[in-house]
């Protein structure tokens, strides 16, 4: 222990915090490059835009005001009013859409390189739950501007939600704070999107990439983990992240400047929905399978039997470790991969056809 | 050794730019714009002293305009300004003490009921408070 | 000797017997008669004999509604079950009531307040002290036979309240049921007046306000003609008609320099520019020296009044265009995702004043009608001004994103090389 007041600061940080295993760490780890290591800068693309939309997010609450009488004009001032206000949020509105996309691309590379094998079955879960995570972040925030596009997609979203047997009508009223969609539901949506789901994603995020530094970078199948080639992690990967991180930066400020996100007009209770009201398009392929359910199957609603279905599917997606045998023998696990592209035409079909029908 | 000098110089002056670029435009958000607060529906429509007995004043309320009134009896209230016929801008008549509309003659009384004219509705009602020296007008 | 005394005095009696019958005893509603003899035949008889009974059996029928029945109009005796007694010239029966009696007819119960008081205390009883003043009413006493009298309008055995929008007097009906008549060719033939009213009201701005936006406060026939006293306006006192709600305009023309030699000239003041029936939106072309005007109709070149049209048409489209301009700007901004509906809010006031400077131009006096178009030109101005700043804005964030990118490229060039510079060393160490 040296005497303060002397040495270096990394040295007295060392003393007092025990970084060893860290540097250790940052020292030792490393990445295998293959043809699929592309693939592995996604999580830390996803990460690096949700940190963004963390930081637009606290500067957005500085101005913002959560209330039915004063959200839409507080968005209003920011994007007119506020220096660089338009930035902050058109920013904020982008990531979280591009967020959302890398996302997807990140878990899907990741299930058809099986990298959710044992090990590693710990990591899937926590990420199926950031995916829950992040379409309820989605959700809430969209609300937020109360204007009239926000406004129908929640009623329309939370009614589907009202929809689960036994336990639809409760969830309804505990997402809209009422039996509409009001004032209420704009501070409660609030409070989900800057305090509750924040706390939660901490939480899982902490633990999925804890045990991606504990565990290291998953090879896919078929590659020999003594012959692979690898490259350190610090500084090799982490300079190419950088790089993939200031680009996306870049294409967030040209998204931004270029083409602002929208305000639209104040919500109107008391209006019709718009023709053709439609939600997110990270939504639109569950809406659109919604929409092709006809409307009684049997005995059952169609919209019960759809929300049943997405929630087995959802349930399925959790517990792929355990479902896939195959996989965690170390085999060859073709129905999965299978499946994987099954549900990625799938989902990109449906969200085009919603798209543009 | 000179190139090994120059590439370390070009990364940190590039990165130290871009962090730059980022941090001005937040240290200029955080400052708060001259008009500090948002225009929401909770409006100073006047100062109480420049509201007389028998007059009245238009003003901006969210989109559309407003107006309120001090009564010759002393009472403040406020209405929506959008005449309820095909949408001029109503006003005050101190000759008349009523709201009236300069398109087609609409007359409404000092409760916004429509007394004369074509308007078939009278005008939609806003609360009006006195708070300190300011008349604030919001939604009824 | 006698029988001459008998037989004058039983025809006496027997007139005024019809006349007291005819005259203004009111009978009580039919309801005090325990069966109405009237309506239990005739409801059994089909056609032009057992229509009028279904007519006022009807929902609707104002008089029905009030257990008025045939007898209250058409006179005889509803108690009696043969039609012989029932249908008694004695008592007052009137098969078809002639033309010209039927003011008088409906006059017996709604020319009297006391009586139409029972059933509604606000309704007015001075129609038929109207009618004999209308063009109508005059020329109906002269013996024509085709003027309109009542039932021509409210109809006859199934008269439904004004109020009620299928009544052919309800507001939005009236211009139909006026045009009946006066816009059938040849049943106005021998009068020798138009019958292109109903058309040209139909596509006038007021006829558009009724018919398509279902304003029932736009003028119809009865608003500027009078409806039981039904006249047209004098041409003295056209321009009151049309004041009763063009308020401002009448109040400036009367003081402005065009109310004497209009009045002198006989033609009908605003119908001298707007017309009368086929009155449309008026435009800013009306104003000025142009091809559409109508202020060179009268005025012409090198005259003062020739420059003051010139110079009032001027400041009216000064302003329009400067709110276009103003509005066109702002729009591009909007385009170009800016955030400008504060200035656009604005920019409205400057509407509303030129607005009041169409109003005023009706003065006539191109000094009014620059006070009034000044404070619209100088918040046309300030929203033009925003615009204009609010498109350099969006330059500037052009600029800004192009040296933020310009940054980024650097720093991602500078990355890789320092990358390729540790990888080499990594490779040959």
């Amino acid at each position: 222990m040296k005497a303060p007041g002397g040495g270096n600061p990394l040295e007295w940080l060392e003393d007092r915090l025990g970084l060893e295993p860290v540097l250790k760490l940052v020292e030792k780890k490393t990445v295998p490059i293959h043809r699929h290591t592309i693939w592995y800068y996604l999580g830390g693309m996803t990460l690096f835009l949700f940190v963004t939309q963390v930081v637009t997010g606290i500067l957005l609450l500085l101005y913002y005001r959560p209330s039915s009488d004063a959200a839409y004009e507080s968005v209003q001032f920011i994007m007119g009013q506020v220096s660089f206000g338009w930035l902050v949020r058109s920013i904020h509105s982008w990531s979280a859409n591009l967020m959302i996309g890398t996302l997807f691309i990140h878990m899907f590379s990741v299930f058809l390189t099986k990298a959710y094998r044992p090990p590693r079955e710990l990591t899937w879960i926590s990420g199926a739950f950031l995916l829950f995570l992040a379409l309820t972040f989605g959700f809430s925030g969209y609300l937020l501007p109360w204007n009239k596009v926000s406004f129908f997609a929640t009623r329309v979203g939370t009614q589907i939600a009202g929809v689960v047997p036994g336990i639809g009508t409760f969830l309804l009223r505990f997402l809209r704070g009422g039996d509409d969609v009001t004032g209420a539901t704009l501070t409660r949506f609030y409070g989900f999107h800057v305090a509750i789901l924040p706390a939660i994603t901490a939480l899982f995020l902490g633990v999925h990439l804890w045990l991606v530094q504990k565990q290291g970078m998953s090879l896919p199948p078929g590659e020999d983990e003594r012959q692979v080639k690898t490259m350190k992690f610090v500084p090799n990967f982490l300079l190419r992240d950088a790089m993939g991180w200031l680009l996306a930066l870049g294409l967030l400020a040209a998204l931004s400047a270029l083409f602002p996100w929208e305000l639209g007009q104040k919500a109107d209770p008391f209006a019709s929905a718009p023709a053709g009201i439609k939600p997110e398009w990270y939504f639109l392929f569950l809406f659109q399978t919604l929409k092709y359910i006809p409307a009684k199957v049997a005995f059952i609603d169609g919209d019960v039997l759809g929300v049943l279905i997405m929630g087995a599917g959802a349930a399925l997606w959790v517990f792929v470790p355990f479902l896939d045998r195959q996989a965690a023998r170390g085999e060859k696990s073709p129905v999965f991969t299978a499946i994987g592209w099954v549900l990625i035409v799938y989902i990109v079909g449906m969200t085009l056809v919603g798209y543009f029908t | 050794m000179p190139r090994r000098g120059f590439i370390d110089y070009l990364l940190g002056t590039s990165l130290g730019m871009v962090v730059a670029a980022i941090f001005y435009p937040i240290a200029r958000f955080l400052v708060p714009p001259r008009i500090a607060e948002s225009s929401q529906l909770n409006v100073v429509a006047a100062k109480a002293a420049e509201l007389k007995p028998n007059s009245g004043k238009v003003f901006p309320f969210g989109a559309e305009p407003a107006i309120v009134i001090q009564t010759p009896g002393g009472e403040i209230r406020a209405f929506s300004a959008v005449c309820t016929h095909l949408g001029c801008t109503v006003q005050y008549r101190d000759d008349l003490q009523q709201i009236w509309c300069a398109c087609h003659d609409g007359h409404y009384d000092l409760y916004g009921k429509n007394i004369g004219g074509p308007p078939p509705q009278p005008l939609t009602k806003l609360t009006a408070n006195t708070r300190g020296d300011e008349i604030i007008v919001s939604k009824s | 000797m006698t029988g001459k005394l008998l037989t004058t005095s039983l025809g006496a009696i027997s007139a005024l017997a019809l006349f007291a019958a005819t005259g203004r005893a009111q009978p009580a509603p039919a309801a005090a008669a325990k069966v109405d003899q009237c309506v239990a035949c005739h409801s059994e008889l089909e056609g032009r004999l057992g229509d009028p009974v279904k007519a006022l059996q009807q929902k609707n029928d104002v008089h029905g509604q009030h257990g008025f029945s045939c007898a209250n109009c058409h006179g005889g005796d509803p108690s009696q079950g043969s039609g012989k007694a029932a249908m008694d010239p004695a008592k007052g029966f009137v098969a078809v009531p002639k033309r010209q009696d039927i003011p008088r007819l409906c006059g017996k119960c709604h020319s009297d307040p006391a009586f139409m008081k029972q059933f509604d205390p606000a309704e007015r009883t001075d129609q038929e002290s109207e009618y004999s003043t209308s063009v109508h009413g005059k020329r109906l006493k002269q013996g024509d036979q085709k003027v309109a009298v009542c039932t021509s309008c409210h109809g006859f055995h199934g008269v439904k309240a004004v109020k009620n929008s299928t009544a052919p007097v309800y507001a939005l009906h009236v211009a139909e049921t006026c045009g009946s008549c006066h816009a059938n060719v040849g049943y106005m033939q021998p009068y020798g007046i138009p019958t292109d009213q109903l058309a040209k009201w139909q596509s006038s701005v007021h006829g558009e306000a009724m018919l398509k936006k279902q304003d029932l406060s736009a003028p119809t026939c009865n608003d500027c003609h009078g409806n039981h006293g039904a006249t047209p306006p004098s041409v003295a006192s056209v321009a009151n008609v049309c004041g009763t709600c063009h308020v401002r305009q009448a109040e400036l023309f009367q003081k402005s320099p065009h109310a004497k030699p209009f009045q002198a000239l006989g033609n009908g003041a605003c119908v001298q520019c707007h017309s009368n029936h086929e009155i449309h939106h008026p435009s800013d072309e009306m104003l000025g020296v142009g091809k559409q005007s109508v202020c060179v109709e009268c005025h012409f070149e090198g005259t003062s009044s020739f420059k003051a049209a010139a110079a009032m048409s001027g400041q009216i489209s000064d302003l329009a265009a400067q709110i276009r301009r103003a509005g066109e700007i702002l729009q591009e901004a909007s385009n170009d995702g800016m955030e400008v509906s504060r200035p656009q809010f604005d920019l409205r006031e400057a509407g509303n004043k030129l607005i009041n400077a169409r109003v005023v131009v009706h003065s006539f006096a191109p000094g009014q009608v620059e006070a009034a178009v000044k404070p619209g030109l100088e918040v046309a101005g300030k929203a033009h001004q925003a615009g204009l700043v609010a498109l350099s804005d969006f330059q500037f964030r052009r600029k800004g994103l192009a040296v933020s990118l310009l940054f980024i490229a650097i720093a991602v060039a500078a990355i890789f090389l320092k990358l390729r510079q540790i990888e080499r060393r990594q490779s040959s160490a």
